[in-house]
């Protein structure tokens, strides 16, 4: 471990809020990547399987 | 070998074949990618030394390289898969093209962001209109692009057709990002690292980089396969195997399984 304690590793040299902010801001672009096809996947199979009930009918 | 290889490529062609290999694929790629990026990211910011000029300031490095590298690599991709699409008329190719566009915007807005960040403390400000920043600005907008012939243009043939020729006309921008640090006068460093060289940086801060590089990489072959399956469902539904599919296993299966 480069860092003494957890607070300076939080603290990182005063640059603390540039660090968690560029990964804090990497984090959610990165969610978002897995999420998102994820939600479509639910709504293309719904819809999907909507219309093959209506057209069994 | 030659036959091997065409077999190949028409398999490839093939959404069938392409939505089963790459339910096979997803999870190891989600698996090597996590991993990566883990022990990368935890690497890096609790164990790299600090940086001798810029302090703990450039263990943003871990995320921003990565980034950046696959912006301009994902954008090859889609420029590729264009040629393909437009010569060969695959259709597989297209859809690739396709989702790569909103993977790629996304990652170039974290190259940028966490680079304006990185800069504040580096360079004293966010933001300069200098050659490197002002062709990855550019770089965005080209996915921007790409995405909005999508959602504009009804006719699918036609809107892959137009966000094809404007992937490849733009990939000009590719090169001049890569050489705008020896070009011109920038305040951006140059490459940190190249494929041709060896690293200028110690191995206990360039070996997670290359971790996170390499499963950055990973991560966006998953997001490229989960998407570029749920184009294939919507545009094979009338085939039998989607059918089939969708009949034979519950709907609330959201997994990488075939």
């Amino acid at each position: 471990m480069f860092f003494d304690s957890f607070s300076s590793f939080i603290q990182m040299g005063n640059h603390g809020i540039y660090v968690w902010l560029s990964y804090g801001i990497f984090a959610v672009i990165v969610a978002a990547n897995f999420i998102s096809p994820i939600i479509s996947r639910k709504k293309v199979i719904k819809d999907l399987e909507r219309q093959m009930r209506r057209e069994q009918k | 070998m030659w036959q091997a290889l065409t077999r190949l490529y028409h398999k490839l062609g093939s959404p069938k074949w392409f939505y089963q290999i790459s339910g096979r694929c997803m999870p190891w790629f989600l698996i090597a990618g996590s991993g990566l990026m883990a022990v990368g990211i935890v690497w890096g910011l609790a164990f790299a030394p600090a940086d001798y000029l810029q302090g703990n300031s450039f263990r943003i490095i871990y995320i921003h390289v990565p980034a950046a590298m696959l912006s301009q690599s994902a954008y090859i991709m889609m420029a590729v898969a264009g040629v393909v699409g437009l010569v060969w008329k695959i259709k597989m190719s297209f859809i690739v093209g396709k989702v790569i566009a909103p993977i790629g915007a996304s990652v170039a807005i974290i190259a940028l962001l966490t680079g304006a960040i990185w800069g504040k403390p580096t360079w004293g400000t966010y933001w300069v209109w200098d050659a490197r920043l002002t062709s990855m600005l550019i770089l965005l907008f080209l996915y921007f692009g790409v995405i909005a012939i999508h959602n504009a243009i009804e006719s699918e043939e036609m809107a892959n057709k137009a966000a094809a020729v404007l992937a490849i006309v733009g990939s000009i921008n590719i090169p001049i990002i890569k050489y705008s640090v020896e070009w011109w006068n920038t305040l951006h460093q140059p490459a940190t690292i190249t494929l041709t060289k060896k690293p200028t940086m110690a191995p206990e801060m360039f070996i997670p980089l290359a971790l996170t590089i390499i499963g950055f990489y990973c991560w966006f072959a998953f997001w490229v396969f989960a998407r570029t399956r749920n184009e294939i469902l919507l545009r094979e539904h009338r085939t039998k195997w989607v059918k089939k599919l969708l009949t034979s296993k519950p709907a609330n299966n959201n997994g990488a399984s075939t």
